[in-house]
């Protein structure tokens, strides 16, 4: 029951990231296009998500029994505005505008079957791995001058 | 090159994927972030933590032949820059994600949603590199 559900609601995901255009990477790239040939379309899907999102969150959120198959809500914990954080966002945000691909539009567009979703996400999944290593080293160098 | 403006559909996939956020904080009191989703299935921190992200992928991947059945043809994916680009825009995006900690659905839609400052201050910052980004590739390099 648990996992026929969860199936669903990627499977909402999957199909709001397929009509939205958010799969679609000229649509993407033409949404940051304002000096050229710019598609307001995607302002409708951020404003869209957001406004459902919120208003949802506010029933959910308060539930005194906390979610329905775990025993409580896992809310990032995180408040520091750092140079991670800041950093980070900007180098996706570059990668973005380079391939017209984030990974919450290409994970769903696998099923359309094209070559050019699998070789954003291998290229993906890579820089997952070089970042989690880079983390590990300055961890390392931490420990070691500490 | 010009793409068909289209409010309406982006607005309902827009509120699919609010529903989506909603449903999976109600069922499993999870952010829906592709970027961390994908994160644990790399690295996943238990068998049944591994198994529900990997039928959420599973749900997603069939999000388009869903809409191939209801309307005849596979949602639009037009891919206009050159592998090389989509390589290293790819690499890019992994590595700005696991340090920037979410991605578009994550920072820009849940973490949003929860009026989180952290959230906030990391889509601004990409919606702003993003942005330059595309403008000088098409403006700067390419003009």
């Amino acid at each position: 029951m648990r996992l026929i559900l969860i199936f669903a609601i990627g499977l909402i995901f999957g199909i709001g990231i397929s009509i939205s255009g958010m799969a679609n990477p000229a649509k993407v790239i033409n949404f940051f296009d304002i000096a050229g040939t710019w598609d307001p379309s995607l302002m409708f899907v951020m404003g869209g998500a957001l406004v459902t999102t919120f208003i949802g969150y506010r029933f959910v959120l308060p539930r005194p029994t906390g979610p329905v198959f775990e025993s409580e809500f896992q809310l990032p914990t995180a408040t520091r505005l750092d140079t991670r954080l800041i950093g980070g966002s900007a180098l996706f945000g570059i990668g973005w505008g380079i391939a017209g691909f984030c990974p919450g539009g290409a994970l769903p567009a696998l099923g359309t079957g094209r070559s050019e979703v699998f070789i954003f996400v291998c290229a993906l999944i890579v820089g997952i791995f070089v970042a989690r290593a880079v983390n590990t080293a300055l961890r390392n160098r931490q420990t070691a001058s500490a | 090159m010009e793409t068909v403006f289209t409010p309406i559909q982006s607005l309902s996939g827009g509120v699919l994927i609010g529903w989506a956020a909603v449903l999976l904080m109600l069922t499993m009191g999870r952010i829906m972030g592709a970027t961390g989703i994908l994160a644990g299935i790399l690295s996943p921190s238990s068998s049944s933590d591994l198994t529900w992200r990997l039928v959420f992928l599973a749900g997603m991947v069939m999000g388009p032949l869903v809409v191939m059945l209801v309307t005849g043809s596979l949602p639009e994916v037009s891919v206009r820059v050159s592998t090389p680009a989509l390589i290293i825009g790819g690499v890019i995006v992994g590595i700005g994600v696991t340090f920037g900690s979410g991605c578009t659905s994550g920072h820009g839609v849940c973490g949003m949603a929860r009026l989180s400052k952290r959230s906030i201050v990391a889509t601004l910052t990409f919606m702003l590199t993003t942005g330059i980004t595309v403008f000088v590739i098409r403006h700067v390099i390419g003009g």
